[in-house]
């Protein structure tokens, strides 16, 4: 047993010792220790230097408000950027500490992290004596509760004092109401759970920590962390408070703690944390401390009460235990290096220390008073007030769902909090319509009364004039001091959030827990005002630091987003295709064969397409039904050509606008019968044109007959391409009539197709004959089948997206969102034959007329030949006029938008959009490519077949 | 995650939902027959109105229909939430 | 030269193993080729009331509910619109037997049979598992037999169906392009419940 480790207290397992390292240093331990306490316990102080100092630092706090004690985990898994305070001890673990910047792992975390979200009517955050009160007052009613604390086990602020409720120690209160709560089938108790965020409509989001704890022997499958997504009726805030230090010269020295979380180590994990203490405090709480640790056989030389008067009460009980108190006196200084060794004390009058005197001390305790922890009551849009008697912002406005209970709206006494938690639990269930049940509320011991306010102080005045400040640590993560405050009022900052910028305080792991009210303290006074008016910088989510993989979850490798698929997409995989991501859609890009390249293999599937016949698995394109009496008019007001003429049987091309005229979407419109179409989108842009649709029709036009069905999935497509396609199909569709008579371009027929029923359409994508074959989703792989069989003697081919895009783009057909960018009209892009003529209005057509879309420097699209016929120009180049680039600014004249190589015209060639760009053709303009520019030769945009020969095979 | 109430199917995540801008913007009678600047007018510019606003929503995510909402600017809270056969409700 | 016996498949065909492997506790399995119908029709017109004599079942008019008829469920799904969901083969006839019945009247009945395939999940931990990518509260005394709702689970949009909240047993209708995702991430949500790992 340590010398430091009491033989019988706390409540840590002796019975399990827990060996870890630290530093490069073996250390042992038990289980239910913090690395903060186990290290304690062996006498360890100093976790690690500061971040621009180099100044030794320690442990300070028992919680996460603690600024100093970052460490880097290495097992099982590299973690930085924890706090000792905070990771729970487990064998075989191995930490450094940390000079403020940890180190990210470079090998992919092999854990597990998910999410969970949970419904409520009272959440309650904090499970100390009113959280607790809170929870077992509304389970009791029947209430769906769910309680969380972000400790291992219940009790909050109990776990480290030795109070009595109902006459027993206070943790077998709390042992028997987390039973209960347990017991209760529509209750959730969450320990080692920390509410990190508090947003609209009573969400809030926790982050459980579910087997960090067991370090090696964490059990694979289960997540690690978990992040909680609660939605609550109403939120009881039991979140307690943290003790803030005061500020004095060299008051980052370890062995400088805050007295309250001294005493937490005694009584949590039976450790004392020095053996000659100096206890320095603005108020009551440290004496409960100085006592408890000389009842433990510390030698407590002196509290140091910076209080003219010193509470009667406390100061006969530290008589009696031969500790001196000295009143309206300060520590102002320390001496020592990797550790205190004396407390620089004097006495205060009038505001300024006189002459001083030095007490050694290897233990300086420190309480400057309380902080509610209102983060998340802030966060919620609640309203904060500075409490002059507390000296710290409390809670001041009401909030339907909210309320605040215990030492987190400023009551501090045990009774307080006990009934504060039932009444806050009453409110809840009062804003619900529940009625409250019985049960008696429990009793807590008598508290001390409390017989002097406690003394505002955020600093003491530094006793080196010269340096002043410089050494008076406000933020010890940051290394930002009273000087540094100091500096930025001088330079004219007013504002908190201000000085929070200039000074970085506030801004670390810790988020200012301790020292953002000190910092305001500190300007208020510099600059002369009222701290209630300047208040607090804003408090954001996380509470405390929340990794980015507990966020992720298992949204993550396979599951980060979505992958859609087409009934094919198992054929494809197995033909060895090379998938892109087009939207959220895997669609195969190529079929490579042994060898190939994608230029190879693209080429060979051109040239099957062109001179043959191949296919490609078109079924990512949308597809929306539409029905109705009014079905044609609504589609004459949507696409800028008429639709309403259209023969049932028949297909026809459409562009849809935006009333600013710009091309959003195109596709083709099929007649099933007078009052039913079967219209396509682009693959990407199915959801959108669908709520496109459905906005015009709800919002604007709802006297219209129509209604719109999505049938995307209903349908999977294969579109069979090329001069021989004609042959293929007669071959599994024995009862179709295929001949260019009876089944002309730009028509559809029902047929029975390789055996299922099947919508044919006579549509080409490419300039060659082709077909598009439509069959229920089912039985999409019996047609691909099929197809490859029955064309397997014309040597059919299986193609992908980027043979698709280079034939039609050699067609010069644009892709709405590649060719257009959401400021181009139909017109831009050479097609005034879609824009009707006849039709009184349609969406987008008053904006053609606009001036800004008549000017003749418009960009407009054209094909782009390169001079030198085998350089592909990058998509996205920019276009100028004259070879040798000028001084800036450079007049640039379009951009690339399509780029490819081509088989049938045996050179690359793109697409650009080009200023004024059909009166251009013929001439020649300079492309990048890299860093050269490159000659290029404007051509119209149809490269290949212009007189469209061979559509009908 | 706030909740938006959708007149059909009540409330629900905000991230079912997609924002349409401001309602009760009439398609104009004639669009032809405005000039450029009127027509602009109508295409591009909209009110931006710190506090209630009248908007359009769509739950996109669940039963597809459009329905009108008053929200508030600066608090994000929406005071109401009417169909689109429904008169503006007044709100304070 | 037609393919003599088209063979259909079914969008989870592939993970018929995997699914049925599932920890104790939670069953999972893709109900193949069920009739879905889309129906779309003023609730408060003369069709709608000889649809539901055709049906012998009402169409819910009360947001997110199901109504059974038999092995006919009538699942609400906007003020005018239900998805008609029927065993196996029925879709001609029960479109035949709409169409007739909406008559001249302004309606829309479009098979959507193909275009969402359907996971059965049930067990114990069915709830828990859904809680994990569902926003909404499946608390059985909220989301009561034969509630409905559509909404993202975990990022794909699909149709949830309380067909028992109590034993629980709920089916997730699911576009067939999402539904190797989904798939994937109910296997995945199942891992923890294994006893020893995956």
């Amino acid at each position: 047993m340590s010398l430091y480790r009491l033989p019988d207290r706390g409540r840590v397992d002796r019975s399990t010792p827990v060996t870890f390292t630290y530093n490069g240093s073996p250390y042992t331990g038990y289980a239910g220790d913090t690395l903060a306490s186990a290290l304690l316990a062996n006498g360890v102080h100093q976790v690690t230097t500061s971040i621009k100092y180099g100044r030794p630092r320690g442990i300070m706090a028992a919680g996460p408000e603690d600024p100093n004690a970052l460490v880097q985990v290495e097992t099982p898994f590299p973690e930085p950027m924890l706090t000792a305070t905070t990771v729970e001890l487990y064998d075989g673990l191995v930490a450094s500490g940390l000079s403020g910047q940890g180190r990210l792992a470079t090998e992919p975390d092999p854990a597990r992290y998910d999410a969970m979200h949970q419904h409520c009517d009272v959440l309650v955050v904090g499970a100390g004596p009113a959280g607790l009160t809170a929870a077992l007052t509304a389970a009791r009613s029947g209430a769906r509760v769910v309680l969380l604390d972000d400790q291992p086990e219940a009790g909050g602020s109990l776990l480290g004092t030795t109070e009595l409720i109902d006459d027993r120690p206070a943790l077998e209160w709390v042992e028997a109401a987390v039973a209960e709560l347990d017991s209760l089938p529509e209750v959730r108790v969450l320990s080692r759970t920390t509410a990190f965020g508090f947003y609209d409509d009573g969400f809030v989001l926790a982050l459980e920590r579910r087997t960090d704890h067991l370090g090696f022997a964490a059990p694979e499958h289960l997540s690690r962390q978990r992040v909680w997504r609660l939605r609550a009726k109403h939120v009881v805030l039991a979140t307690g408070a943290h003790e803030r230090p005061v500020v004095f010269a060299d008051n980052d020295r370890p062995g400088t703690m805050l007295a309250a979380s001294a005493r937490t180590y005694l009584h949590r994990y039976g450790v004392r944390c020095g053996q000659r203490a100096v206890v320095f405090t603005t108020n009551d709480s440290a004496y409960q401390a100085a006592v408890d640790l000389a009842d433990a056989g510390l030698e407590v030389a002196a509290v140091i009460d910076a209080r003219p008067q010193s509470p009667a009460g406390w100061a006969a009980e530290c008589a009696e235990r031969g500790i001196e108190v000295r009143s309206g006196h300060v520590v102002t200084g320390t001496t020592g290096h990797e550790r205190v060794i004396r407390a620089h004390v004097a006495q205060l009058t009038d505001g300024r220390p006189q002459l001083r005197s030095g007490i050694g001390c290897d233990l300086l305790l420190v309480s400057g008073g309380w902080n509610p922890a209102v983060h998340l009551f802030s966060q919620a849009g609640g309203r904060l007030s500075y409490d002059d008697a507390l000296g710290a912002f409390v809670p001041s406005s009401s909030l339907e769902a909210v309320t605040v209970a215990g030492a987190a709206r400023g009551t501090f006494q045990l009774d307080g909090c006990l009934a504060d938690g039932g009444e806050a639990a009453q409110r809840a269930l009062a804003g619900l319509g529940r009625p409250t049940a019985g049960g008696t509320p429990p009793r807590p011991s008598a508290a001390h009364e409390s017989a002097e306010r406690p003394l505002t102080l955020w600093t003491v005045p530094d006793p080196d004039e010269q340096h002043a400040g410089a050494t008076q640590f406000v933020d010890l993560q940051r290394d930002a001091t009273v000087a540094d405050v100091l500096r930025a009022t001088g330079a004219g900052l007013r504002s908190v959030e201000h000085v929070k910028r200039y000074t970085t305080i506030g801004t670390a792991h810790d988020q200012g827990k301790t020292s953002g009210i000190i910092s305001s303290g500190l300007v208020a006074q510099s600059v002369r005002a009222g701290i209630a008016d300047l208040g607090t910088t804003t408090f954001r989510p996380p509470y405390t630091p929340v990794s980015f993989a507990a966020l992720a979850g298992r949204d993550r490798g396979h599951l980060h987003d979505p992958e859609r698929v087409t009934p094919l997409h198992l054929l494809h995989v197995a033909a060895g295709a090379d998938f892109e991501d087009v939207g959220q859609w895997k669609r195969p890009r190529y079929f490579p064969r042994a060898g190939e390249d994608m230029d190879t293999a693209v080429l060979r599937e051109c040239r099957a397409a062109r001179e043959s016949v191949a296919m490609m698995d078109a079924s990512t394109l949308g597809k929306i039904e539409v029905e109705g009496p009014d079905a044609a008019e609504l589609l004459d007001r949507l696409y800028t050509n008429l639709m309403s003429s259209l023969k049932v049987g028949f297909i026809r091309y459409g562009v849809m606008c935006g009333v600013d005229g710009m091309a959003i979407d195109d596709g083709t419109v099929m007649r099933l019968a007078d009052d039913r179409f079967l219209l396509t989108t682009t693959t990407g842009n199915a959801a959108k044109i669908l709520d496109w649709m459905e906005e015009w029709l709800q919002t604007e036009w709802p006297d219209l007959a129509v209604r719109l069905t999505s049938v995307t999935e209903q349908w999977a497509t294969v579109a069979l391409v090329g001069p021989r396609s004609r042959d293929v199909l007669a071959l599994v569709a024995p009862e179709l009539a295929v001949d260019n008579d009876s089944f002309p371009f730009m028509t559809w027929r029902e047929a029975m197709v390789a055996g299922v029923p099947a919508r044919v359409c006579r549509i080409s994508f490419s300039g060659e004959l082709a077909f598009e074959v439509n069959v229920s989703g089912w039985d999409a792989v019996t047609l691909w089948e099929a197809l490859l069989a029955a064309g397997e003697s014309y040597g059919i081919t299986a193609y992908g997206t980027e043979t698709m895009h280079v034939l039609r783009a050699e067609k010069g057909y644009p892709i709405i969102g590649q060719d257009t960018d959401g400021t181009v009209t139909p017109q831009d892009l050479g097609m005034s034959w879609v824009v009707s003529k006849k039709k009184p209005d349609f969406i987008g057509k008053r904006s053609f007329a606009r001036a800004e879309n008549q000017r003749a420097d418009r960009k407009h699209l054209v094909g782009l030949l390169p001079v030198q016929r085998d350089i592909l120009l990058p998509e996205g180049a920019q276009l100028v006029a004259d070879p040798q680039i000028g001084p800036p600014p450079v007049r640039m004249l379009g951009h690339v938008t399509s780029s490819y190589r081509s088989a049938a015209l045996e050179a690359t060639f793109a697409l650009a959009l080009v200023k004024g760009g059909r009166d251009r053709i013929g001439q020649t303009l300079y492309s990048t490519v890299g860093d050269e520019l490159v000659p290029v030769t404007v051509a119209e945009p149809v490269l290949y077949d212009p007189e469209g020969a061979r559509r009908d095979g | 995650m706030q909740l938006i109430p959708c007149p059909w199917c009540g409330p629900r995540d905000e991230v079912e939902f997609h924002y349409g801008g401001a309602a009760h913007v009439a398609y104009p009678e004639d669009p032809q027959s405005l000039t450029d600047e009127d027509w602009a007018r109508y295409v591009f510019f909209r009110d931006n109105p710190k506090g209630p606003f009248a908007e359009r929503w769509c739950h996109t995510a669940s039963c597809r229909r459009w329905f009108n909402a008053i929200r508030d600017t600066a608090t994000h809270q929406v005071l109401a939430v009417y169909r689109m056969d429904e008169a503006k409700p007044v709100t304070s | 030269m037609t393919v003599d016996h088209p063979q259909r498949r079914s969008p989870l065909a592939h993970l018929t193993a995997e699914l049925a492997a599932t920890p104790v506790g939670v069953s999972l399995s893709e109900v193949p080729f069920l009739t879905q119908l889309n129906l779309r029709v003023d609730p408060l017109g003369r069709a709608a009331r000889a649809v539901e004599e055709a049906l012998g079942a009402t169409l819910p008019t009360a947001a997110n509910t199901a109504v059974a008829a038999g092995d006919l469920d009538v699942l609400w799904l906007g003020p005018d619109e239900w998805l008609l969901v029927a065993p196996e083969g029925r879709q001609e006839s029960l479109e035949k037997s709409l169409r007739q019945a909406i008559g001249t009247e302004h309606g829309a009945v479009v098979d959507l049979s193909a275009h969402r395939t359907t996971v059965e999940l049930s067990g114990a931990l069915a709830r828990d598992l859904l809680a994990k990518g569902c926003s909404l509260d499946l608390h059985p005394a909220v989301f009561t037999t034969g509630s409905c709702a559509q909404l993202p689970l975990a990022q794909a949009p699909v149709l949830l169906l309380a067909r028992d909240s109590e034993m629980p047993r709920y089916w997730l209708l699911v576009r067939t392009s999402f539904a190797p995702y989904v798939a994937a991430w109910l296997l995945d949500a199942c891992v923890e419940y294994a006893a020893s790992g995956p």
